[in-house]
């Protein structure tokens, strides 16, 4: 019989407010095998976990239940409390009564009774419990960062700066990512390009650094500290080794009309290309949906001009075999496509563009030089719109978005501020449902906008955008004055949301990470594990785990990286010791179990048992690695004949807590 | 159960550790309600949960079990809950043959960030349990003390 203590905690008045914390401790009091039961205010706290060493030592527990707030937040410091006082970390169970009983029950003698349930569901749990022992694997120091933008390249920096090697994949021909496109950052506005492409010469000529760009993961295996990640460096039929980024055959190739994705197809590239002028690598890529040579095998021009014989029109894709400890997420954002917003006449007019096009018209390296000119017929624009929240906080008609993309009020206030600097002549609108600028000299930055650049707020939302000689007819109404609108626009600048990229979704399938209902990668725990994901050895860093600014992003990265380096710094970790076990004397090694494993972690050995009469029978059982067991519990359901269970969550504990539960 | 000569359906929970767990402690942060009857049991992976529980549970008195897992494509464990899937497909057919009214299981696939889902499955879930009433069909007498 279990010696067992109950701690029922008050959690200040988050429990005690709803749930009678002394009736629970009276209550279960009486139940079998518990020897002593009580309640505190903070059981988490210093004198509350003190408290619980104590009675371990005076009361001689086996056991501990604690009735506090979710496993999912105090389980690990309440086992490392008891192992503390010498008691095995796994005879300890939580009963939530926090977030699973006073948080959402009002009536307090059915919350008390609850919690007395559940308390003793958890009591049963423990009779059974048995001491673990968790065993180690080892760690591969090396980490992979995923997505090149300013988040995996800042995270690589880090990384690398504390001496592991890293490896960055990028799907994309060059490093940089999204940022590279922008022109001024908020509220600063320091250019783009000046801060970030010096981080990505470092990350190249880091020797810690490896950068496969032009690749992309194609496979994932192994767990926390082991992973074995495939790439897919594409053929980008250029020889790596030997281009030396002169860009002689991007100005030769007479394949002259490809959209230039990098000016968001405002203006068109070579077949073969590089993709801006400070692209990290620097090496030319051939585009096979446009190249000649490569559709009809007749041009072979690059390969003429090419001094340094880098061009290779055999090149196929390589697979990459590599070994990691942790993974860092980084996979970005991309804007919505607006061609559902089709009141707002996107796909009727040159002149509505989306923001990160108005990013690429005012930039010095764009289509226009620099010079803000209309797409349609390349005249400078007097009058401006710009439309706030296109497709973010909208919800109901399934087109949008229904979180807040959170960075287009400051992008907005920055463009109509850049608009009224350089040409003062231009009259700048900003219709929007609400502005919303915290952070630090945000709000401040947009107040300029308003107050010292006369840009126009307007409380509202636009209606209709319609295309009539030439000129765009805004249709609006102000919700302050309650009055319609009309304005005859030059140019309509959407402020499209923003998604995680179409990458995502298969990359945590692979990944085993869990992600939200708009696929943003969830977190371990949204405010004390923020850049963790729940899956182990998995990090995120950026957009891809929510809508994000510059230097939001780039703290998201360092604090990724302080995370992995946490991880790497270690020669072994614990393994999770809740694993399956299988009885060899009921097995009879059918396979079920095997065929079911994710993970691989189930083998089949034969083994030497006593038969009758003096005689040895050899008979296949299976065994379970326990390093590479995650717990699943999949075998355990399978097994026909009961042979396989799992430790931490068997199947008489978990009937043992229905009973209780029902009873 | 009885409670003050009021039917009140005994109901049992079980929720994998990584998303629905996760989603019912979210709808508690989020002070969303659900009635008091549903009682959660913590899983691994909804593909732990052996049919046999759920007759265990359906055997010593319970009224409704439900069984909540991440959405199909976002197990922890890959494919976890696609196993747990065809698993309670086959009980269901079992259940069929033996009597129990299907509304008393369910299988609800609820994300880390569905308490708002969570919530409103169980409010749903144990109003439709409570117009089934008391289970009899399969409850063991032996069990009652």
């Amino acid at each position: 019989m279990q010696r067992i203590g109950v701690f029922v905690c008050w959690c200040g008045s988050n429990i005690a407010a709803t749930v009678d914390v002394h009736k629970v401790a009276e209550t279960l009091a009486k139940e079998p095998g518990v020897v002593f039961s009580t309640n505190y205010q903070y059981m988490c706290s210093q004198a509350g976990q003190e408290m619980i060493q104590e009675a371990i030592h005076t009361h001689k527990l086996t056991g501990v239940v604690i009735c506090s707030c979710s496993p999912r937040m105090h389980e690990g410091t309440f086992r490392k409390t008891c192992a503390a006082a010498g008691l095995n970390p796994y005879m300890v169970e939580i009963a939530n009564i926090r977030e699973q009983c006073s948080w959402i029950h009002k009536d307090m003698a059915e919350a008390t009774e609850k919690a007395v349930i559940l308390g003793r569901a958890a009591i049963a749990k423990v009779h059974l419990n048995a001491p673990l022992t968790a065993g180690t694997s080892p760690v591969t120091k090396r980490a992979l960062v995923i997505g090149g933008g300013i988040a995996g390249i800042q995270t690589a920096l880090d990384i690398a700066d504390a001496g592991y090697e890293v490896d960055i994949v990028e799907k994309k021909p060059t490093i940089g990512g999204k940022m590279t496109q922008i022109d001024k950052t908020f509220p600063t506005l320091d250019c783009a390009a000046c801060i970030l492409t010096p981080k990505m010469v470092d990350a190249a000529q880091n020797e810690k650094i490896h950068i496969y760009s032009y690749s992309e993961v194609e496979s994932v295996k192994g767990f926390v500290g082991n992973f074995h990640v495939t790439i897919r460096k594409k053929a980008r039929f250029v020889d790596e080794t030997k281009c030396t980024g002169c860009g002689d055959c991007t100005t030769k190739c007479p394949q002259k009309n490809v959209p230039n994705e990098f000016n968001l197809g405002m203006d068109n590239r070579r077949a073969i290309y590089i993709p801006f002028a400070q692209a990290v690598p620097k090496i030319a890529t051939i585009d096979a949906d446009y190249c000649t040579m490569l559709k009809t095998g007749k041009c072979g021009i690059c390969s003429k001009v090419c001094a340094a014989g880098a061009i290779d029109y055999q090149q196929k894709d390589q697979l990459v075999e590599e070994e990691y400890g942790a993974i860092v997420v980084a996979t970005g954002f991309d804007p919505i496509s607006v061609e559902k917003f089709d009141e707002y006449a996107y796909s009727q007019s040159p002149d509505v563009v989306t923001s990160l096009e108005f990013e690429r018209l005012m930039n010095a390296a764009g289509p226009t030089n620099g010079t803000l000119l209309r797409p349609s017929d390349k005249t400078h624009p007097h009058t401006l719109v710009f439309v706030q929240c296109v497709g973010s906080r909208c919800d109901g008609d399934g087109r949008g978005k229904s979180y807040c993309s959170k960075i287009c009020c400051m992008y907005t206030a920055k463009h109509a501020m850049l608009c009224r600097e350089k040409y003062p002549d231009t009259d700048v609108y900003v219709f929007y449902i609400d502005v919303r600028t915290p952070g630090k000299n945000f709000d401040e930055f947009y107040r300029r906008a308003v107050e010292e650049y006369g840009v126009h707020y307007i409380k509202g939302q636009v209606g209709k955008v319609v295309p009539e000689n030439g000129k765009l007819k805004v249709q609006a109404s102000d919700l302050l004055s309650n009055e319609q609108i009309h304005i005859d626009a030059d140019m309509v600048i959407l402020a499209a949301a923003i998604e995680p990229d179409k990458s995502a979704r298969p990359l945590a399938t692979m990944l085993t990470a869990s992600m939200d209902t708009n696929d943003f990668f969830t977190e371990a725990h949204p405010k004390l594990r923020p850049v963790e994901s729940p899956t182990a050895g998995i990090f995120l860093s950026g957009a891809c785990q929510g809508p994000k600014d510059i230097p939001e992003t780039v703290a998201q990265a360092s604090a990724a990286a302080a995370k992995v380096l946490g991880l790497l710094a270690k020669d072994n970790l614990t393994c999770n010791p809740c694993v399956a076990q299988p009885d060899e004397m009921m097995c009879n090694g059918c396979s079920s179990c095997e065929k079911v494993c994710p993970y691989g972690a189930i083998t089949y050995s034969d083994k030497e048992f006593r038969g009758p009469n003096r005689t040895t029978l050899i008979r296949r059982v299976a065994s379970v690695n326990p390093a590479v067991c995650q717990g699943c519990g999949a075998c355990t359901v399978a097994c026909p004949s009961g042979a396989m269970d799992l430790k931490g969550f068997s199947n008489k504990q978990i009937m043992a807590e229905v009973d209780a539960i029902c009873k | 159960m009885q409670v003050n000569g009021e039917y009140k359906p005994t109901i049992v929970a079980f929720c994998c550790n990584w998303c629905s767990y996760a989603g019912a402690d979210l709808s508690g942060t989020n002070r969303l309600t659900y009635p008091d009857n549903v009682k959660i049991i913590r899983i691994p992976c909804s593909c732990r949960l052996n049919p046999m529980f759920i007759l265990r549970a359906f055997q010593r008195g319970a009224d409704g079990v439900i069984l909540c897992g991440c959405h199909p494509g976002d197990c922890h464990y890959t494919t976890g809950n696609y196993y747990a899937r065809r698993r309670m497909t086959l009980l269901f057919s079992m259940l069929d043959f033996l009597g129990i009214e299907r509304e008393r299981t369910r299988v609800e696939w609820v994300s880390a960030a569905e308490g708002a889902k969570f919530a409103a499955t169980m409010n749903e879930f144990t109003a439709q349990v409570a117009k089934l009433g008391e289970n009899k069909r399969l409850e063991d007498l032996r069990c009652k003390k």
